[in-house]
């Protein structure tokens, strides 16, 4: 049984880096926040195999829940949230927006 | 090979790498808030992982009866881990707020061209 | 074929099918954003695109990238590499399985009345922790509210008005589970010293809950039964009931100046035990709970009410 549980977390953990590295790679933040917020569901596993259920609850509400809402209405705020602006790659500012506006 | 043994703490350390990485090379803001979130949860990670215990027990004790200490994991670090977790909400909370003003003025979330932007607008002043 | 004209199946078959933006999706009028190129006044112009070419080049040039590269990799190295002299993972020989974890855990319950040893620990032993966390969200409602809020005159810019009030999938799922996680939430907190739980479990859980709740019945609404002013009130009250309430368990804790504390550990187990650390669990789940709320409606609608 104790086996079974080490392979259970060693795979988590492979997948909480295969989360990170997503991440970190896609280009748009649209994409890598849904990928966070996997990564914090992930987490939230390890932390109940680390018996420590306080931390797996605190976790899948915070990390998966609010956490992500903020991100996204954030995104939502700047209406970027249909646009494809990764890292402004093609070096060019939005000229559709007023820059006179506050 | 200790390392093989660690692997949690590795995780914790390669997390760690990826945020750091993030970053470093993310010109996006909102990326860079993201390593700093992925930064925190492997730190949290690597904590959490010292005072596990293979074998034992969540550290809640029977109501009544004898308490021994050594059949329950060691508590401390996740007494620390708990309102960790809670304060990089509102931290990352701070620095959207931030990034929303920022982009209001600039128009962009490239770092490194509102930091031209601002040198521009000192030297005109 | 049932269900051929029913305006939840043809919303349903609009939004999958239709080649819709977000907006349209979510039935907003969004305003064309206006260019006003002629109005540029001398100021604004190093805003366009020429000023800023070659920004990029400048500061992201292949030295700087070079040893970024190299100082991530060494980084990295240097990390991994400290794990190996580390302690072993799931060793019950490490520097950290010490007298201090065997009294937490072994003498917490008779000295704290704390079933849930964690509660115990960050609500008693290390109590002003807490309160500086407490006010550490505090701290932050406030710096938000600062930089992002709205003045009253404004009306709220209809392109910022978007609402999940239309949506059939989140409006019926929403309402559905709202209810059910606020329970849960109530639960966490108030049995944070007898199971799993706890003041910033249960605070977040509920926070989350009412965010729902706003999502589901709109902003106004919740705007209207969640006013600023009883968010103003739990807060204060929460964290002056903790100080307070701490200050009087320190004072009287000490044996040598002969007053005695009347707060006592009581039975373990019961649902009114513990002494200090049940309403301590529900002031900071309240001040968890107003902090994740108040962060949603400030960056939803630019102020509280």
């Amino acid at each position: 049984m104790e086996d079974i549980i080490t392979i259970f977390r060693i795979l988590l953990l492979i997948s909480l880096i295969v989360c990170a590295v997503a991440t970190a790679l896609s280009k748009r933040v649209m994409t890598a926040l849904i990928i966070f917020t996997s990564y914090s569901i992930v987490m939230a596993v390890v932390w109940l195999l680390l018996r420590s259920p306080d931390l797996a609850i605190t976790e899948a509400a915070v990390g998966a829940g609010v956490n992500g809402v903020l991100f996204f209405l954030t995104l939502r705020k700047l209406h970027l949230i249909d646009k494809d602006f990764a890292d402004d790659e093609d070096g060019k500012i939005d000229e559709g927006v007023n820059v006179n506006e506050e | 090979m200790n390392l093989l043994i660690n692997y949690e703490a590795v995780t914790s350390m390669v997390l760690f790498a990826i945020g750091f990485t993030m970053l470093v090379f993310s010109k996006n803001i909102m990326k860079k808030i993201l390593g700093l979130n992925i930064v925190d949860t492997g730190v949290y990670l690597f904590l959490a992982s010292m005072g596990y215990i293979e074998g034992k027990l969540t550290p809640i004790v029977p109501v009544a009866g004898p308490v021994d200490a050594l059949d329950y994991i060691n508590p401390i670090p996740q007494g620390l881990v708990l309102t960790g977790i809670v304060v990089s909400v509102s931290f990352s909370a701070l620095m959207l707020a931030l990034t929303v003003r920022l982009y209001r003025k600039y128009r962009t979330l490239n770092l490194d061209k509102i930091y031209e932007m601002c040198r521009k607008e000192d030297e005109q002043e | 074929m049932l269900m051929k004209n029913n305006k939840f199946s043809s919303l349903l078959k609009e939004w999958y099918e239709g080649n819709l933006s977000f907006d349209e999706r979510m039935n907003i009028e969004t305003e064309k954003p206006v260019i006003k190129k002629e109005e540029t006044t001398e100021k604004q112009k190093i805003y366009l695109v020429k000023d800023v070419e070659n920004a990029e080049e400048k500061l992201t040039s292949k030295g700087y990238k070079f040893f970024s590269v190299i100082f991530c990799v060494i980084l990295a190295v240097i990390l991994v590499g400290t794990v190996n002299f580390m302690p072993l993972f799931a060793d019950d020989n490490t520097p950290t399985t010490n007298e201090v974890y065997e009294h937490y855990v072994g003498e917490g319950r008779d000295q704290t009345g704390a079933v849930n040893t964690v509660a115990g620990m960050i609500l008693d032993y290390r109590a002003f922790d807490t309160l500086g966390e407490s006010f550490v969200l505090f701290t932050a409602t406030c710096a938000v509210l600062l930089l992002l809020e709205q003045s009253k005159d404004k009306p709220i810019k209809k392109r910022e008005t978007f609402t999940y009030t239309n949506d059939p999938i989140v409006r019926l799922v929403v309402k559905l589970l709202t209810p059910i996680i606020i329970v849960f939430g109530i639960y966490v907190l108030f049995n944070g010293h007898l199971s799993p739980g706890g003041g910033f479990s249960g605070g977040s859980v509920l926070g989350a809950g009412f965010i729902l709740f706003a999502m589901a019945y709109g902003e106004d609404f919740a705007a209207k039964v969640i006013t600023p002013k009883i968010i103003r009130v739990i807060t204060i009250c929460s964290l002056s009931f903790y100080c307070l309430a701490k200050s009087y368990s320190f004072f009287t804790g000490n044996e040598f100046n002969g007053i005695h504390s009347i707060i006592t550990p009581g039975t373990p187990g019961n649902i009114v035990s513990g002494g200090l650390i049940l309403p301590l669990n529900i002031a900071v789940g309240f001040v968890v709970c107003c902090t994740m709320y108040s962060f949603y409606m400030i960056f939803k609608r630019g102020r509280l009410d």
